[in-house]
């Protein structure tokens, strides 16, 4: 999959950032894409895109269980995060909606907003098109990826319920 | 090689003898607890996908808490629906409001937690409850969904970090200033997947109530959990409110680490966390001339009997500083209560200080209390991320309900123990 990138370099990008909670009285996916990153990029919605990738520092998503941040990102476009590292309730919360979120290390600093991106996952590998460059990640683990594959958790059980 | 009380919880609810860290397990969750934010999507979730019916009714204890009393239609009709849902599915275990609490303060109040159990819940603050021995951890709604709808959830068997905590603290210190001191030395991701496990001569003098602060704040850390071995004071508050048997789970000696962090608190001031993390603490003494427009007592992690108690021990006889508001928040409405019968609220009324009904409310920015841009805080509660309690022009100090209290009276932030 291809997008574009929107870099965030910092790290602990929690939650209350990504879907701060005075909209939590809302569920819908549309209504919260209407907030995403607000109080971190006020110009965020503005400049997403369908299918762009945000890709930030260290332990992002932290705080939090709300799964309204998964939401919110998906429904403003986002196709997936790049992460030094997550934290680990979004972390699962991504997997179990099938929403793709690559952990690769050190990669916050290198990527800039606009570059065009191409996640190989099966391969394990972030191409770099606009800067001609490529980062290796860990794959994701067999499990999470059937999660993901099957289209997510609830997905995956009402198979196994059947 | 022996195994953590973690591991061992964890192989009791996957039907094995032992597990070790970086397993995925299957467990079946012994209680499940809904609040009105992330089970209304839940609930949507198994209908949509034909899960519609709950596994085990009886498991599921159900506490609106964050925008209560509603706080607008749109939360009115949140909790509504989990209020029908709750009747279709025969859950009887519904904390209406007047019987109501902020969950991780009512849930072990009412006697739903046990030693040796598993507790999840769509909150991230679920950890609270490894106070009493649990294994008990946040989760989003589609967990939560999988949960009630299968009664199992799977997990990655964490890492331990065993935090040994030793010597006595001084008079005016709390368990807040000591989890606060311990997320200042690590980190926010410091305990990032892993269970925490606190012991020692500390965690030995604490009351129940003073550990569940210390185990809410854990995933300030990153942490999976906080949990600490069951001893004598844990089976008294558990037998106290409940009749149910439970078993009780301690690590070995032998068992294995991931780290053993070892901390001595005898010469620990009060910690104030500075804006915007929770590991941003200083000493009470370092932190210099700081005004104050709100101070808010309340929350999961302290907004008990205990933190009140403290906070008008310091406000007896003194008034909140002119141009600075106090909001007090007792968590459930048993604490309200009792604190009411102890003559508590008339102090914090007398001093100036307003008394709520109980209410997650301002503490994550949803009502009552709201700031706005350029206005500080002192809080007694667990996050001061941007635009946690209102505008992201704010900014919230995380302290103690004693240091909290102090600093209302002086109009800025204050060291409680000059009042002990």
């Amino acid at each position: 999959m291809k997008g574009f990138a929107h870099s965030y370099p910092r790290a602990h990008i929690n939650t209350d950032e990504i879907i701060p909670a005075r909209y939590l009285n809302m569920d819908q996916e549309k209504d919260l894409a209407e907030h995403a990153m607000e109080d971190l990029d006020p110009d965020f919605v503005k400049n997403v895109r369908k299918g762009d990738i945000i890709v930030a520092g260290e332990d992002f998503g932290c705080g939090s269980s709300r799964e309204h941040a998964v939401w919110a990102l998906r429904g403003a476009g986002v196709r997936a995060v790049i992460a030094d590292t997550f934290a680990r309730i979004f972390y699962r919360n991504c997997i179990n909606n099938g929403f793709l979120a690559v952990e690769c290390r050190n990669i916050s600093g290198k990527i800039q907003t606009g570059d065009e991106l191409e996640i190989d996952v099966k391969d394990g590998v972030i191409r770099n098109l606009t800067q001609n460059e490529k980062y290796t990640f860990l794959p994701i683990p067999e499990f999470a990826q059937e999660i993901i594959d099957a289209g997510g958790l609830l997905n995956y059980i009402a198979r196994k319920v059947d | 090689m022996g195994s953590t009380i973690t591991e061992k919880i964890m192989a009791r609810h996957c039907g094995r003898d032992m597990v070790k860290p970086g397993e995925l397990i299957n467990a079946e969750i012994d209680v499940v607890m809904c609040h009105d934010v992330t089970t209304t999507p839940a609930i949507d979730m198994l209908a949509e996908k034909g899960l519609q019916k709950v596994a085990h009714p009886e498991r599921v204890v159900i506490m609106p808490d964050h925008f209560v009393p509603n706080k607008d239609i749109k939360s009115a009709e949140m909790v509504a629906k989990i209020r029908r849902w709750a009747k279709e599915q025969g859950i009887e275990k519904f904390y209406e409001l007047g019987r109501h609490g902020v969950c991780h303060a009512l849930l072990p109040e009412q006697g739903h937690v046990q030693p040796g159990t598993t507790i999840v819940c769509g909150d991230s603050h679920t950890c609270t409850h490894g106070a009493l021995g649990a294994f008990a951890t946040g989760i989003g709604s589609t967990d939560l969904a999988a949960t009630l709808a299968t009664g199992e959830l799977w997990f990655k068997v964490p890492e331990t970090i065993l935090f040994r905590l030793n010597g006595k603290l001084q008079k005016g210190v709390c368990s807040k200033d000591v989890i606060l001191a311990i997320i200042t030395r690590i980190g926010v991701d410091g305990a990032l997947y892993k269970a925490m496990e606190f012991t020692g001569e500390l965690i030995d003098d604490l009351s129940v109530e003073a550990r569940m602060t210390i185990c809410n704040m854990a995933i300030e850390a990153g942490g999976k959990s906080g949990i600490i071995n069951p001893d004598q004071k844990t089976i008294d508050y558990v037998k106290a409110r409940t009749a149910e048997p439970f078993e009780v789970f301690v690590s070995d000696a032998d068992a294995e680490y991931a780290a053993v962090i070892e901390m001595d608190v005898t010469d620990l001031e009060p910690v104030v966390a500075f804006p915007h993390l929770p590991s941003n603490g200083r000493p009470v003494s370092q932190v210099g001339d700081i005004a104050i427009d709100q101070a808010y007592l309340g929350s999961c992690t302290n907004g008990r009997i205990e933190d009140l108690r403290i906070a008008a021990q310091i406000m007896r006889g003194h008034q909140v500083a002119p141009e600075t508001r106090m909001i007090v928040v007792p968590a459930t409405s048993d604490i309200w209560k009792q604190a009411n019968h102890e003559g508590l609220l008339d102090i914090f009324m007398e001093a100036g200080a307003t008394v709520s009904a109980p209410t997650c409310g301002a503490c994550l920015g949803g009502h009552m209390g709201i700031l706005a841009a350029g206005e500080r805080c002192i809080s007694s509660t667990n996050r001061n991320f941007v635009g946690r309690m209102g505008s992201p022009k704010a900014e919230v100090y995380l302290a103690g309900p004693g240091t909290v209290a102090a600093s209302a009276v002086e109009g800025k932030i204050a060291d409680p123990r000059k009042y002990l």
